[in-house]
């Protein structure tokens, strides 16, 4: 599929040019934590965490950082920009259906997202020694299920919003909830009960992330949630899609 | 035989009609002009010729293609050129023309098209850092990019400078003479009359006048003003007796003479007859502007 290949290409060239998408999708998560491990208080055991230290706690909230960054705010971003001024309607022009672009979209933003949450990953395990996630396969199938999550639902907002504007304006609304349930503006353990419980089903999925990156086996419920946002949110955004 | 045929095509915008049975056809190899004021149906025409646009009544095929059936077949040998799309503010000359190549089955050779519309010294360069015209051109580029047989050309010098407009004209001609029929949509009557063959006056969903720019001020008036400041004085009964001169008005020391297409022949031939010289010789004709006039009984806002 040369035409896919090709706007993949450039999509991704698109990406690392843009300095705020190179440094804040791909950097911000890891560059967070790091600045958070430097603090000596927060590599210590602490019993508000159940003997972890905070670093190891932290470590899937800047996961979910890196997952929203590119999927809540980047993606909806562009896609919203590309109808604004046209570039979706000028491909409608050509013998290849914009849809083709979308696709291309989604690729290099799962890339960068993935790239982010790898950098999150390794450069917590070289620098401050957080463990690699102890259960490989439930960490992947959560990390899977919690993007699809979150991608889809920037897809919608991408779907519905009229205007470049109206589309930052409704991602930073959901940003700023990923972020807040998916514990990065407070540690969980600060959080009512209630809050924390809601939490765990809020994409991507904070608690799933924890427990399979510390050995415990994702609960099934909330992974069920995820897939089902992934679907209803990514079929409604594929049926109401306005190309112009 | 018509390369592009459309019979009484009709599209509603919900209680609105655009479009109200608009019919014509396109000969192979023409520049077929669209003219019209603002909102008088032009674009949505194009649209649903295009098949960016489903229409609903009439016909249109293009090279015997439905635009609605056979959209991505259409699309191999159509180029598009709309007005008001931009591309992405980083993206390079360069990449977006090679990307748009990978769209067609048998692409122009993007260095040679680059060089035709003057932009290789721009190859590397972000399409947010080009002027005006230069993003027009590398729009047309794009619309040419497929080897198309029919390139569709939307308001295509909206918004340049004279000069940038002149080069875009000159542009037209030559992809015109490398055998592309071209439809060109317009609210320009200097564009309109520099470069089509034929032009679709086009007012409130319907063609008000389908002819050549001559034949559209000809229908209007076959008349002609001619005027000069005369190096001695005469009689207007020395021009009055001509068959071809209608009128003889004096305003100053000019003489306003009206009369049929060939009055100014006989009015210099007269006046060279009895030793007189026209100086400040003017001959006014009848414009595309005052046939639009005429026709749609408004006038082109610019």
């Amino acid at each position: 599929m040369p035409a896919l290949g090709k706007l993949v290409q450039i999509e991704a060239r698109l990406f690392l040019r843009d300095p705020m998408s190179f440094t804040i999708g791909l950097l911000l998560p890891s560059v967070i934590l790091l600045g958070l491990g430097a603090i000596p208080a927060l590599r210590e055991p602490s019993p508000d965490m159940g003997g972890q230290r905070f670093i190891d706690y932290f470590a899937p909230s800047a996961l979910v950082m890196a997952v929203a960054v590119v999927g809540l705010t980047n993606l909806p971003a562009v896609l919203a920009t590309y109808r604004e001024r046209g570039v979706l309607r000028r491909m409608r022009t050509t013998p290849v259906h914009p849809a083709k672009l979308l696709l291309a979209q989604m690729i290099v933003n799962l890339a960068a997202a993935l790239a982010s949450a790898v950098l999150v990953v390794v450069s917590g395990k070289l620098v401050f020694d957080v463990p690699m996630p102890q259960r490989p396969i439930g960490f992947a199938i959560a990390f899977v299920l919690g993007i699809s999550s979150v991608f889809a639902i920037g897809m919608l907002v991408a779907a519905v919003a009229p205007t470049s504007r109206a589309a930052s304006g409704l991602t930073t609304v959901l940003f700023m909830s990923v972020m807040f349930f998916g514990g990065v503006y407070l540690p969980r353990f600060m959080l009512p009960d209630a809050i924390a419980r809601v939490g765990d089903y809020v994409p991507p999925g904070v608690q799933s992330l924890l427990d399979a990156w510390t050995g415990t086996a994702p609960a099934a419920a909330p992974l069920a949630v995820m897939a089902a946002t992934a679907i209803a949110a990514g079929t409604l955004a594929a049926r109401i899609f306005k190309w112009e | 035989m018509a390369i592009i045929e459309v019979r009484d095509l009709v599209k509603d915008y919900g209680s609105m009609r655009a479009v109200d049975g608009i019919s014509f056809e396109v000969e192979e190899g023409e520049i077929f002009g669209i003219l019209g004021p603002n909102g008088a149906g032009k674009t949505t025409t194009v649209e649903c010729i295009e098949g960016l646009r489903s229409r609903d009544g009439g016909s249109v095929r293009v090279m015997g293609l439905d635009p609605e059936r056979d959209g991505p077949e259409l699309k191999q040998v159509l180029g598009i050129q709309l007005q008001e799309s931009r591309l992405p503010d980083r993206i390079r000359v360069g990449e977006a023309l090679d990307l748009y190549a990978s769209f067609y089955r048998s692409p122009a050779n993007t260095d040679r098209l680059i060089e035709k519309l003057g932009l290789e010294r721009k190859r590397k360069t972000p399409f947010g850092k080009l002027s005006g015209g230069q993003q027009q051109r590398l729009s047309i580029a794009l619309a040419l990019v497929g080897n198309p047989r029919v390139a569709v050309l939307d308001e295509l010098t909206t918004g340049l400078d004279p000069q940038a407009r002149r080069d875009t004209w000159d542009l037209i001609e030559q992809v015109r003479n490398s055998g592309v029929t071209i439809i060109l949509v317009t609210h320009f009557m200097d564009e309109a009359e520099r470069l089509c063959d034929r032009i679709a006056v086009v007012d409130t969903g319907k063609i008000v006048a389908l002819d050549t720019p001559a034949g559209l001020t000809a229908r209007v008036s076959e008349e002609q003003r001619v005027r000069f400041r005369p190096s001695a004085a005469f009689a207007d009964a020395l021009l009055l007796d001509l068959p071809e001169v209608a009128r003889v008005e004096r305003s100053g020391p000019h003489v306003v003479v009206t009369g049929d297409g060939n009055v100014l022949q006989a009015v210099a031939s007269v006046l060279a007859r009895n030793q007189i010289v026209a100086a400040e010789l003017r001959v006014e004709q009848v414009s595309l502007d005052d046939a639009f006039v005429a026709l749609t009984g408004k006038s082109l806002e610019h």
